[in-house]
């Protein structure tokens, strides 16, 4: 009997460990796809970039120091926009935070129509056709919203869209301590 | 009765740029944020096209594999990377299989060095006494083969 005590053991220990991340992906606290992002606690990349609104208006990264705000990277063509959409629109509602738009690589038509359609959550929106800005961020997949705070620092990354849940437990209190 | 006529694409042709073949050497030790477990050079993801496109002016521009290669990694981290980096938490995946040989042949060499070694004292010479019952079963035994071999060669002659 003895001798099955290692193996055993052994077996448990792998098992936990397997059962502990098949819990975590379940209840969303991991998913094997998120990659973590080393612009943790760096400054925002530089970027000069047009607005949605109003291309001939430029906007760049020193022009949004001194608050702390969401940066949210949108796309009229990105299906899980779609779904945290109404709850952004439900945030800057109730005046909660301040949101700033990051258009991806979407036509100025069709993010209009989308800001007309389904409203309109950002203080602004720049627009970044070309993807360049996007990679400067490591953005990888649509949506994902950075914390930015008075600084220009960028203090924590959500992958995916931005749930109820996300916001009370992760964000929300984030936030506080930014602002 | 119909022709039909094969055109055939060879690499060469496809990269016979220089600047894309370099392209694409360096794009092979990318990972494609999107897609994970392809490289760059092969995704035809929109990122990975947008990557591609980056490498691309970086080359041009005279920049070296490593400049090339640190730029990806500051934005994405180590993921980017195909093959883990030989430092921090990828030496895990580096070392793993050096340590597990080394575990398994060092248990192995301890194990069979303790299976050969010999466990008993050698035999006492044997006394007189036994020894002429040796000889004496040894002649029995030969008188006995003897006469097996006499009885097989009769059942084949019949």
């Amino acid at each position: 009997m003895k001798k099955y005590i290692v193996p055993l053991a052994v077996f448990a220990a792998i098992g936990g460990l397997l059962m502990y991340a098949l819990y975590l992906s379940m209840t969303g606290g991991y998913s094997p796809r998120d990659i973590p992002s080393p612009l943790i606690g760096k400054s925002l990349p530089a970027f000069t970039l047009p607005t949605v609104a109003d291309p001939n208006r430029k906007l760049s990264r020193e022009d949004l120091l001194g608050r702390a705000y969401m940066l949210n990277v949108w796309a009229s063509w990105c299906v899980a926009c779609r779904q945290e959409h109404p709850y952004l629109n439900e945030l800057t509602g109730r005046k909660a935070v301040t949101i700033i738009g990051l258009n991806y690589k979407d036509k100025r038509e069709d993010a209009l129509q989308w800001l007309n359609g389904l409203g309109n959550p950002y203080e602004m929106s720049v627009a970044d056709q070309d993807g360049r800005f996007g990679i400067d961020l490591g953005v990888y997949g649509v949506p994902e919203t950075f914390l930015i705070d008075k600084q220009g620092v960028i203090r924590y990354k959500q992958i995916g869209p931005i749930t109820p849940e996300v916001w009370e437990q992760k964000l929300a209190p984030m936030m506080k301590k930014l602002s | 009765m119909t022709a039909v006529a094969v055109f055939p694409v060879f690499a060469a042709q496809v990269t016979e740029d220089p600047v894309e073949r370099q392209v694409l050497d360096i794009a092979k030790d990318l990972r494609c944020t999107v897609c994970q477990n392809q490289p760059v050079s092969e995704s035809n993801a929109d990122l990975a096209r947008d990557m591609r496109a980056i490498i691309r002016e970086q080359v041009q521009a005279g920049k070296s594999r490593d400049e090339i290669v640190k730029y990806f990694v500051d934005r994405y981290g180590d993921y980017v990377l195909m093959k883990p980096p030989k430092r921090g938490p990828g030496m895990i995946v580096w070392m793993g299989p050096l340590a597990l040989i080394f575990v398994v042949g060092v248990s192995g060499f301890v194990f069979l060095r303790r299976r050969l070694r010999p466990s008993l004292p050698p035999a006492p010479p044997l006394s007189e006494e036994d020894a002429e019952r040796v000889r004496a079963a040894r002649k029995a035994g030969k008188a006995d083969k003897k006469d097996k071999k006499d009885k097989k060669h009769k059942k084949d002659k019949t």
